[in-house]
């Protein structure tokens, strides 16, 4: 088998491709330049009433960036789909494009269903109507897909943890050697430091991130809605204490209370295990208090959806919490186990995230408690925690949602940050944090072990910040 | 305005003992002191060979007491045994007379920041040496970043909507989206790399210790300030705009006030109210950033340090980062405060 080069027969469009990306850059420093310079689009009127917009070089600026934009992403999607109908023959570039076709033809499915269907998806629909939450959308969804074709072995060509012989460092493209009749034949992306396939491990990582960051981030406000609602609300004693041990977390440096808590030793004592007791507790509270505080005058329905929601997510919360040979080792009826480094990471980032979630729900609550609907509520005679949670909650659901995607990617950094100095997670883990870590070593030789997953992870948060953008723009709107 | 600041204060206090307490408390949870007798003694001691150990070196005592010598408010504990007095004021063992000479109290209040068991020195002379190196580290990040963050936000923020608005914008949040250990690793690799980079700079900041230049100090610098950049940015434009909206601009404009005028003397001074507090709530962000830099790119400062202490259970050392990073947090917090009562007239503080 011969070394794949980066674009295979695809080479011809290269020149056409850099040309165009130069061009794009230029457009768009002559846009800037003339957007300080020259005021922005006249209306003209016209002797017979009607307006128009006159042209003008900031308008013309603008249509060139807008082209060779437009260019660039023709040249782009011809290296995807050439790719897709060559496979390796268009060098890596074309190979990846043919493993990713899973993620490929789910996005064209979800976008194509998505934006026919727009004016009758809410907020979600209205996200289709901005272009830069759409390209966010499409960053975090690309990375979703493949997170979950990946995990049902779909996408990567190597087991991410096999070392294969005469692999180590090798550079992107490089043939196996001595490749079997089923085997996948090149290292895409090259070889790690011990020897293996970094594109499995690229790819295998983004499940790594979608197991854990939304999950984190999810268990994070359920604990910052709870805390943050009566803290608003009522204010006085309560706030004054809960404020205060939120901000006492919020001092405390991050990587500090990462070394603290993730020490073997300190897991030894058990410590993290009653952390996840009392940080786990708060959706069964949450979901309790919400079902309660609604159906409090019907019993039967009350009862009947405590029952179907509580009893689920009370054995998934005891299974969580018990784990065989550990500090909580009681409940007989254990479906799962999570690894101890797993449920450690997982609960010092929910730790550290919910006291910024209780200060954003406790400052909304505070404006939003003065509004008329709320004295509505209260003149009623409603009770204070059907207030918190279905008058107010969701109405402050719009900067929540926005802080939501946000914070997927702070926890995903986190995540990352944690894998970078080696803390928790198994140091076999293909997670992209741990990735690197591994690949920076030799940084200064070999690039290709540490670049694709610090790119796959830039290009993750980034989509969610757009995402979040988007959805704050589209949100505002009405 | 004294009473809040001493109110502030008190609080501040407060937050300090209880954080340095959690760090206590843990560090000296018994699986910890446990390592540390085996790493100090040896590794094969039995379990009644490292009780005897944290005994005889203190350790054993009621974790209450423990902090309040570490604090300094109770006194030191002294041991007699066959061959002298040790103590946690005494310098190895000591014979009656010189150990009646010692002083009784010795915790951080009397400025004994205890013994690295990590690098075997004093941890004052640790603190000191290494703060200082990650202290010329921030100030040059805060000299490429507020200053820039600050620009970038005012001329997004100028004219909402143009051009250079969302050009800007798109890489204030590309660069708030690349974590330090992505930008450190990409930047290495662009400038740094032997093989394929550019070989602008140097890829480790190990030689700036002594000598920094711009080839060696410009990568750990530049990869702290952009993480923070772009935040900074972002807030600043949203305060920009909302001044540029405001009445007294519109007042400014139909006065027939220029636009570079109306931007430097009119909405300037009202819109970099928000940003000050925000430069000042990044502190704790930027410690972050400084250990993740300060171990990619070599330098030995006050996060490597921290990482130091803390893969090695050095105690002491661990606490004394501790307090250290925790009074920085906070006093940042309480200048942000100060500062935005002071800076904006409409807050009035009994």
């Amino acid at each position: 088998m011969d070394p794949l080069t980066w674009t295979g027969s695809l080479a011809f469009i290269n020149p056409i491709f850099l040309i165009a990306l130069v061009l794009l850059a230029a457009s768009i420093l002559l846009w800037m330049g003339v957007s300080i310079l020259t005021a922005g689009t006249r209306h003209v009127a016209n002797a017979d009433g009607t307006m128009t917009l006159a042209g003008n070089p900031q308008a013309m600026a603008s249509l060139g960036v807008r082209t060779t934009f437009f260019a660039v992403a023709v040249l782009a999607l011809a290296y995807v789909l050439l790719g897709l109908t060559l496979g390796s023959g268009a060098g890596i570039i074309g190979a990846m494009s043919r493993q990713l076709l899973p993620t490929w033809a789910a996005l064209v499915i979800l976008f194509g269903l998505s934006i026919s269907f727009k004016r009758r998806l809410g907020l979600y629909g209205k996200l289709f109507d901005s272009p830069i939450g759409m390209i966010g959308f499409a960053l975090v969804m690309f990375w979703v897909f493949t997170g979950v074709f990946a995990a049902m072995d779909l996408i990567a060509t190597h087991d991410p943890l096999a070392q294969l012989s005469g692999m180590k460092n090798k550079v992107p493209g490089t043939p196996v050697r001595g490749a079997e009749a089923g085997d996948y034949a090149w290292y895409l992306l090259g070889g790690d430091n011990l020897a293996r396939d970094v594109f499995s491990r690229m790819v295998k990582g983004a499940w790594e991130v979608l197991k854990y960051a939304p999950l984190a981030t999810l268990f994070a406000f359920m604990v910052g809605i709870t805390l943050g609602l009566p803290a608003g609300y009522y204010g006085g004693r309560l706030d004054t204490v809960l404020s205060f041990l939120a901000n006492l977390i919020l001092a405390f440096p991050v990587i500090l209370m990462f070394y603290l808590l993730v020490t073997p030793e300190i897991v030894a004592t058990g410590l993290p295990q009653y952390m996840a007791v009392v940080l786990f507790a708060f959706p069964l509270i949450f979901c309790g208090v919400l079902i309660h505080s609604r159906f409090r005058t019907q019993p039967s329905k009350n009862k009947l959806w405590l029952a179907v929601v509580l009893v689920p997510m009370a054995l998934l919360y005891l299974s969580l919490v018990n784990a065989p040979g550990s500090k909580i080792d009681f409940w007989p009826l254990d479906f799962f186990d999570v690894p101890g480094g797993v449920l450690v990471v997982f609960v010092s980032v929910v730790f550290v995230n919910s006291p910024t979630v209780f200060r954003i729900v406790r400052g909304l609550t505070m404006d939003i408690k003065s509004r008329d609907y709320v004295a509505a509520a209260q003149t009623r005679g409603e009770r204070p925690w059907y207030i918190m949670l279905w008058e107010i909650l969701p109405n402050v659901r719009g900067p929540l949602i926005v802080d939501f995607c946000l914070r997927i990617g702070y926890t995903t950094i986190l995540l990352g940050t944690l894998g970078f100095f080696g803390l928790g997670l198994p140091p076999e883990s293909p997670d992209w944090g741990s990735t690197i870590n591994d690949g920076r070593k030799l940084l200064q030789i070999y690039l290709h072990p540490a670049l694709p997953p610090a790119v796959a992870l830039m290009s993750l948060v980034l989509g969610l910040n757009l995402l979040a953008d988007g959805l704050r723009e589209e949100s505002l709107k009405d | 305005m004294g009473l809040f600041i001493l109110r502030r204060s008190g609080v501040m206090i407060i937050t300090a003992l209880c954080l340095t307490f959690i760090v206590f408390f843990l560090t000296n949870l018994y699986p910890n002191l446990e390592k540390l007798a085996k790493t100090e003694g040896n590794f094969r001691m039995s379990d009644e060979a490292v009780a005897s150990w944290l005994d005889k070196n203190g350790y054993g005592q009621p974790i209450a007491i423990k902090y309040g010598q570490w604090l300094g408010v109770v006194p030191g504990w002294t041991r007699e045994g066959e061959d002298g007095i040790t103590g946690r004021c005494i310098d190895g063992t000591a014979t009656a007379e010189i150990a009646a000479q010692a002083p009784r109290y010795c915790g951080i209040l009397q400025g004994d920041w205890g013994y690295s068991t990590r690098f075997k020195t004093d941890v004052g002379e640790i603190i000191e040496t290494r703060l200082g190196n990650t202290g010329y580290l921030m100030m040059w990040v805060l000299i490429l970043m507020v200053p820039s963050a600050l620009i970038i936000g005012v001329l997004a923020g100028m004219r909402e909507g143009s051009a250079l608005d969302r050009s800007l914008s798109t890489v204030s949040i590309m660069t708030t989206a690349t974590p330090e250990y992505v930008s450190g690793v990409i930047f290495i690799a662009v400038f740094a790399s032997s093989t394929v980079g550019l070989k602008w700079f140097k890829g480790t900041a190990t030689a700036a210790m002594e000598n920094p230049t711009f080839e060696n100090f410009f990568l750990p610098v530049l990869t702290i300030a952009l993480y923070g950049m772009g935040y900074i940015a972002r807030m600043t434009r949203a305060s920009m705009t909302e001044v540029m909206t405001a009445q007294y601009i519109r007042t400014a404009r139909l006065k027939g006030v220029s636009f570079g005028n109306i931007v430097l003397k009119h909405a300037l001074r009202n819109a970099l109210i928000a940003p000050f507090t925000v430069i000042m709530l990044q502190f704790p962000w930027l410690l972050n950033g400084v250990v993740i830099v300060e171990s990619l790119f070599n330098y030995k400062g006050f996060g490597w340090a921290l990482v130091e202490a803390a893969s090695n259970n050095d105690i002491e050392l661990l606490l004394a980062v501790s307090v250290v990073s925790v009074v920085v947090v906070l006093l940042t917090q309480l200048i942000s405060d100060i500062g935005y009562v002071f800076l904006n007239p409409r807050i009035r503080i009994a």
